[in-house]
């Protein structure tokens, strides 16, 4: 992964020692609420229900146990004892004191981590596949443009102050497993008529109140002009994006009030003067990049060992993680293991300090020192030798992360909701504990296949409820909670937004109105069908109907 | 006594007059009229003497700003708000599009911690608000020694520059 030269650090160093200035300053009154507000929001602190919530940045999902460590401990010394990993693949702290935040800063820059840019209205975290560099189906290892964004995007000082919020996905599979086209920018690679690494870029997607699904801007941008093409969109999304509603104030709604044509022709005459500039990237600096991404020391093994084969064989419950929870690798020998942070009555994406532990010496263990969040809250250990996979399943099933659940109803992605979020208007994880509660038979949820749940406490979505194959949106009616269920949205290269089913639900029937939905699935579905495929079959009525039914 | 503003890292007095209206503009003087009143007082500008100084909204376009450009000395830039980010592209635009070399100001609300950012784009003077102390906003000014993008002064991004 990359790692930091002098120049990174002291970049982060000196941001530090900014932010403990702008913290001493609001604390001595010299700033405002509303001048702090976008200074500790650049850097990831909101102010939420019970205490602030600090957002630390993964970028593009990447950590090493060293930096888990840290993380374990400040989960420890600063927070109640626990982290939560988020939907952009960041971790969050509930319960840091704002006085402490610059030293929790400090802490996190000993290890080449931060919180700059996890939220505020500027360009935020980078986001990718979590099987970067490792899945079978990618072009390229996306990483190297991911941190060529991660610097670009870094502090530029231009684009602090955007209209509102800004997310890029980088994608490089032909499964998009980074939702590319629910962002912002999406980026994907992918090869001229030469074989050259070119970029297709997507612009406008988004969640939040009016989701949209992004369109294409431009195919088959040569690589060099990645960065002048993405300033190109930002400044003309900076000048005329609205300010005045901050709710229409994301790009999407600059591109479909001006159209995609009218749009690109904007950032087209923009980029014209941007382009053929020292902005280029040089074949050198992508190269440079590439060697902070080198395979790691793989022992040449091949697919399929004896130790694999015979605990498969013989062991049920191993053969079913092994089925869901371990993905395909581009080396032979070797598996993506995904660590389900699923399990019941586990709120989704929460780990704790002895987790955090845990997980790093497993990673150091098992898989070269790395650890991946990925979007869906989920930690991957991206190289696990194939004969080793029955000893890590072992070892995770004693600390509770060997749910074989990946990719199944109960994978629920799900926000903070209205236990902690001040967002919030309903609460969210009581409502992932009740469908997972309710779903609690393996070979049940084995048999209905993949299913996206998503949910999410409010209409800002964090928990991605509209791309969710079954979303489930938290709603306040008269300061009483209700949820209201969709159907048939998906994250992936055909990306959609789900329908609303009709009428939402009183929160003690949320598991109950799931069961008739997956009934409908069952009784409907053909040979070999998943949900999603069903919906899009026989359409929105059989569901309707089942759900309203006297 | 004249206000101070922060011109090229320095605390200075302000020459500039800001003149709300055609009846108010002074025979001599450096004078800063809005781009709305200017054609009103282009004519009588044109025997003016002392400087020039226009001043611009953030969302104006470049189109409206060209044809003036070189009957000016000062082009101020108004931030109604910190958070207003179009100032920022309008500066680069002014500076590298249009090669502006005069003085580009930050004017409204400008606050030490945004003065870091606003150099980068172009801004070389500014118009500290008038309740804060404008020499602890200097050193706003210095926050980092360090960047990754090009930017009005350095014109190579960090991939150029490295060792």
């Amino acid at each position: 992964m990359y790692v930091y030269t002098e120049y990174d650090q002291n970049l982060l160093n000196e941001r530090v020692t900014q932010y403990r200035g702008q913290t001493e300053r609001y604390l001595a009154g010299k700033l405002s609420d509303e001048e702090f507000l976008a200074l500790r929001l650049q850097n990831g602190l909101y102010v939420q229900r019970h205490a602030p919530m600090l957002r630390v940045a993964i970028p593009y999902g990447m950590l090493n146990s060293a930096q888990v460590r840290v993380l374990a401990e400040i989960a420890r010394d600063y927070d109640k004892g626990y982290g939560h990993f988020s939907t952009r693949q960041n971790i969050q702290f509930n319960w840091p004191a704002l006085e402490q935040v610059p030293d929790i800063l400090e802490k996190l820059a000993s290890v080449q981590m931060h919180a700059i840019q996890t939220s505020g209205n500027c360009i935020r975290n980078v986001t990718t596949d979590q099987f970067a560099g490792v899945a079978t189906d990618e072009l390229e290892d996306p990483r190297p443009y991911c941190e060529i964004i991660r610097q670009w995007s870094t502090f530029h000082p231009e684009f602090a102050y955007l209209p509102r919020k800004f997310k890029i996905a980088v994608n490089a599979a032909s499964s998009d497993r980074a939702a590319i086209k629910m962002h912002d920018i999406g980026v994907e690679l992918v090869r001229d008529e030469h074989g050259e690494t070119a970029f297709s870029i997507w612009v406008g997607g988004g969640l939040g109140r009016t989701p949209v699904v992004a369109e294409e801007i431009v195919s088959c941008l040569p690589a060099r002009y990645l960065l002048s093409y993405l300033e190109a969109i930002v400044r003309v999304y900076n000048r005329y994006g609205r300010r005045d509603n901050k709710y229409k104030a994301r790009i999407k709604i600059l591109v479909k009030a001006l159209g995609i044509e009218a749009f690109r022709n904007k950032v087209e005459a923009e980029w014209l003067h941007l382009k053929d500039s020292p902005m280029d990237l040089p074949a050198s600096e992508i190269e440079l990049m590439k060697g902070y991404f080198p395979l790691p020391a793989y022992a040449k093994l091949t697919d399929n060992p004896i130790e694999l084969t015979k605990n498969r064989d013989e062991n049920p419950g191993f053969a079913a993680w092994l089925k869901r929870n371990c993905h395909p690798h581009k080396q032979p020998g070797y598996m993506a293991v995904t660590l389900s942070l699923k399990a019941v009555a586990q709120a989704p994406g929460d780990v704790n300090t002895s987790d955090l532990f845990a997980i790093a010496d497993l990673a150091d263990e098992f898989s070269f020192g790395e650890i991946r969040s990925t979007h869906n809250q989920n930690v991957v250990l991206a190289d696990v030798r194939q004969e080793r996979l029955y000893d890590l399943w072992q070892e995770l099933k004693l600390l509770g992360f060997a749910t074989a659940n990946i990719g199944c109803l109960t994978d629920v992605i799900c926000c903070p909701g209205g236990d902690f979020c001040s967002l919030a208007n309903a609460k969210s994880i009581p409502i992932a504990e009740q469908i997972q509660r309710h779903f609690d038979d393996m070979d049940y949820l084995y048999d209905l296949g993949d299913i996206e749940l998503n949910i999410s406490g409010c209409m800002n979505a964090c928990g991605h409820h509209h791309i969710g194959n079954i979303g489930i949106l938290g709603v306040d009616k008269k300061g009483q909670e209700f949820y209201q269920v969709s159907l048939g949205g998906c994250s992936g290269r055909d990306a959609k937004v789900g329908k609303i089913i009709g009428p939402s639900f009183n929160e003690h029937d949320v598991a109950g109105v799931i069961t008739k939905i997956i009934d409908v699935f069952v009784e409907k579905r053909i040979e070999g069908e998943s949900f999603l495929s069903t919906y899009e079959r026989v359409g929105m009525d059989p569901f309707k109907e089942r759900v309203y039914a006297a | 006594m004249p206000p101070k503003i922060i011109k090229d890292r320095a605390i200075v007095d302000d020459s500039f007059q800001f003149v709300a209206n055609a009846e108010q503009l002074p025979p001599s003087g450096d004078v800063l009229i809005e781009l709305a009143l200017w054609p009103e007082v282009a004519e009588s500008l044109t025997s003016h003497s002392g400087q020039i100084g226009l001043k611009v909204p953030g969302d104006t376009e470049l189109e409206d700003i060209q044809p003036l450009i070189d009957q000016v000395d000062l082009i101020a830039i108004e931030f109604p708000v910190f958070r207003d980010g179009r100032g920022y592209s309008l500066a680069r635009l002014l500076r590298e599009r249009l090669g502006f070399a005069g003085e580009l100001r930050a004017t409204g609300d400008v606050l030490r911690d945004q003065l870091f950012y606003l150099n980068r784009c172009g801004f070389n003077s500014f118009v500290v608000r008038a309740d804060r102390d404008i020499e602890e906003a200097l050193e706003g000014l210095s926050d980092f020694s360090v960047t990754y993008q090009a930017d009005v002064h350095e014109k190579r991004p960090i991939y150029l520059r490295r060792a």
